[in-house]
């Protein structure tokens, strides 16, 4: 008689695909809006035509541009004025220090951000000077010569004192990028730093409070309060997190997050970042799987060789 | 009292007082099973090693799992995937094994449609079978209930109130079976009991009445062949046991369920490795937010189908049409009126059935996941019509069949 074994598993295997593909990448096609990437080029901003000069930037990012006014740069020996959570409370969020900025974000970004900040952070629907609803950071409208060259030169400035761009950790990444609204508790992040590990539990709530003030802060500010990101290399993915950094808009339209404007390989920290967080044990279940891999090969080469032995005496 | 004599061995000790040498002819060495059958006929032993894993693996989840709305999405994601040593395997293991053993018993259902198993003495074997469909069903919505995220409780909210039965408007007995008005703690510890205990012991007793069910009239074979059991199995003790039609259960066909086993392992374990988001959804890796619908609802794979069938209709029609899916499959051995036990390729017009069947319940599964717009709306409504058409056939289309 015919073996139609084959043939039996050749059946099972093909309906078992077809409903797979149906239920998973068909279906999440259909339901979700594909976004493609753009590879952090942001094509829609100029480019840098300038040839910047940092010693004459550090005097304007200083001076005449004020951007010490509201944001510290620890490196340049320029602590923060007040703390994150009258920063806040002032500003709707925690300015963010400019030690690294130069090495996180990309420079094109920065030079736009400088001259208009609602614009490449995409969020003008949000904020219409023509309606007089200002972004809170004031734009740079020149110190007396040409605007784009003094541009280039804070942005010069800024790469100057910064890591060198290999240098960036993913928690540095995080931090500055992201971390001033969305906490990653599994982490300990929060929007104002990480949790210590208090002795009293006095200054642990005091710390807590402290949070509770700064969020109330940012909810005003944003609408609501940004998600906590502890799970969502899970939930959403390296696709859809990658996309939705480089343009929330893209995914969103209308939502009040900016585009922080990371380069790629910050956004690849970033990503990182949230796989430590959300899917710590990875490189454990990738080395793991494989042994296990091998390990259920061997065992199914010896059934199969029982298999044969015992049914010898069958046929 | 019956007549104990000195033990002459361990082994004679026992057998004196529980009889084992008898216990394991019945069970394995004499337990014939016909040699005519291809590996489908292992999916039996592949569901029992899942069982198993799902047993064990649940276990070491039920040590550090809380069923408390407050911290069960942390104690999930966080302690077991985080903290404790191998936590992430044991979750991994669970959740792909629960939804994997839905595949397995789907081939495993369909393996006894498609030859006919259901009938000449087997009905029981196939009423078990389905009983055993209906709590491993209930343990995998409980189940997915405990890490409490966004699809726990949506799919709480959604599926208990299927119990208000539409224009009955029983709402007291959704808050009864909730608990609560809304999902909340007191449905998160009920359905941990039910998960953890009461459905667990139903299944283990259900295995133990689908195991017995087999033993009398045997298992089928791919032939439909009627085999003389007696005769058969005196021809193998005798020595032939090339020229036999059956095989010991233990060892010859176990050492081919063994190897079936091994090599579903194999695809079982690549699952829990490196392909595992089928099992453990994205959306429920969002905590369970009460003000935050998800924009797509949707229940687990192997539930599509039947969701399908209540969802294109208006909603006491839908109703009506989820209760006769629910309860239909249970009533195969009746609805088929043909006097043959045999492959449907040898059946004529069941065999279209079969296949339409088939076709028809992944068309129901893909529809059930695909928002319900434009054409899945009208591929879903001719699918589920198609499904009640079919079963309301069978009994019309078998009556006729001519004597095999």
């Amino acid at each position: 008689m015919k073996n139609k074994e084959p043939l039996i598993l050749v059946v099972v295997v093909a309906f078992t695909l077809l409903t797979y593909w149906l239920v998973e990448p068909y279906a999440h096609s259909v339901m979700h809006k594909h976004v493609d990437g753009q590879s952090f080029t942001y094509a829609d901003l100029a480019p840098i035509t300038k040839t910047g000069d940092a010693t004459n930037g550090k005097n304007l990012v200083a001076g005449a541009a004020a951007c010490t006014g509201c944001h510290s740069i620890e490196k340049a020996g320029m602590p923060a004025a007040v703390d994150a959570v009258t920063a806040a409370q002032t500003y709707g969020v925690n300015p963010p220090d400019l030690s690294n900025a130069g090495a996180i974000y990309d420079a094109k970004f920065l030079a736009d951000l400088i001259k208009n900040p609602a614009h490449a952070l995409k969020v003008e629907h949000k904020f219409d000077a023509a309606k007089g609803k200002m972004h809170p950071m004031v734009a740079f409208y020149g110190a007396g010569g040409d605007l784009d060259q003094e541009v280039a030169d804070m942005v010069s400035y800024l790469q100057s004192i910064a890591v060198k761009p290999n240098q960036v950790t993913p928690k540095m990444a995080y931090e500055n990028a992201c971390g001033r609204c969305h906490s990653v508790s599994y982490e300990k992040w929060t929007q104002i730093g990480e949790k210590p590990a208090f002795k009293f539990e006095k200054d642990s709530l005091a710390f807590d409070i402290k949070v509770l003030e700064y969020q109330e802060a940012l909810t005003k500010y944003m609408g609501k309060l940004p998600p906590d990101l502890s799970m969502y290399i899970r939930s959403r993915g390296e696709h859809f997190i990658t996309t939705f950094i480089e343009n929330p808009q893209a995914h969103l339209e209308g939502t009040a997050m900016p585009r922080v404007g990371v380069t790629a390989d910050s956004a690849g920290k970033v990503i990182e970042y949230l796989e430590d967080a959300g899917d710590t044990k990875r490189h454990e279940r990738e080395s793991v799987g494989k042994m296990v891999l091998i390990y259920s090969i061997i065992f199914a080469v010896f059934a199969l060789l029982w298999k044969k032995q015992v049914w010898r005496d069958l046929h | 009292m019956a007549h104990f004599t000195e033990a002459t061995s361990v082994k004679d000790w026992l057998n004196q007082r529980l009889a084992i040498e008898k216990v394991e002819k019945v069970m394995a060495s004499e337990y014939w099973i016909p040699k005519n059958i291809n590996f489908l006929w292992a999916m039996g032993m592949v569901l029992a090693i899942t069982f198993a894993l799902l047993l064990v693996s649940g276990i070491f989840l039920l040590m550090y799992y809380q069923p408390d709305v407050r911290t069960a999405f942390y104690s999930v994601n966080y302690t077991i995937m985080r903290d404790v040593d191998f936590g992430w395997l044991w979750r991994h293991v669970h959740g792909v094994a629960a939804s994997v053993v839905f595949l397995v018993i789907y081939i495993h259902m369909f393996t006894g449609i498609y030859y006919g198993s259901y009938k000449k003495g087997r009905e029981m074997i196939w009423i078990s079978g389905m009983l055993l469909f209906v709590t491993f069903s209930a343990e995998a919505f409980s189940g997915y209930m405990l890490p409490w995220g966004q699809m726990s409780y949506w799919a709480g909210m959604v599926i208990t109130n299927i119990f208000s039965l539409g224009g009955l408007h029983l709402d007291g007995l959704v808050e009864w079976i909730r608990g609560d008005y809304v999902p909340a703690q007191a449905f998160l510890t009920r359905f941990f009991m039910l998960h953890v205990l009461l459905l667990p012991l139903a299944i283990m007793g259900l295995i133990g009445l689908h195991f017995a069910t087999l033993r009398i009239p045997h298992v089928n074979n791919q032939d439909g062949e009627e085999i003389d059991f007696d005769a058969e199995s005196k021809k193998y003790l005798a020595g032939d046991k090339a020229g036999s039609k059956v095989m010991r259960f233990a060892n010859d066909f176990m050492s081919k369920d063994l190897m079936v086993v091994g090599f579903y392992l194999i695809f079982f374990f690549y699952l829990v490795f490196f392909q595992y988001g089928f099992a453990l959804d994205p959306v429920n890796f969002d905590p369970a937010d009460g003000l935050k619908t998800p924009a797509h609802i949707y229940p687990e794979w192997y539930f599509l189908w039947s969701y399908e069938i209540l969802r294109p209709f208006s909603v006491n029609i839908g109703l009506i049409a989820f209760g006769f899916a629910q309860v239909i499959f249970m009533l195969l051995p009746f609805l088929d009126r043909s006097p043959n036990a045999i492959p449907a390729s040898r059946r004529g017009a069941f065999s279209v059935w079969f296949w339409a069947l088939l076709i028809d319940m992944i068309v129901l599964t893909a529809m059930g996941k695909l928002p319900p717009e434009g054409i899945f709306s009208t591929i879903g409504l001719v699918a589920a019509l198609a499904f009640i058409v079919l079963w309301i056939a069978l009994p019309f289309i078998t009556m006729n069949e001519k004597k095999a």
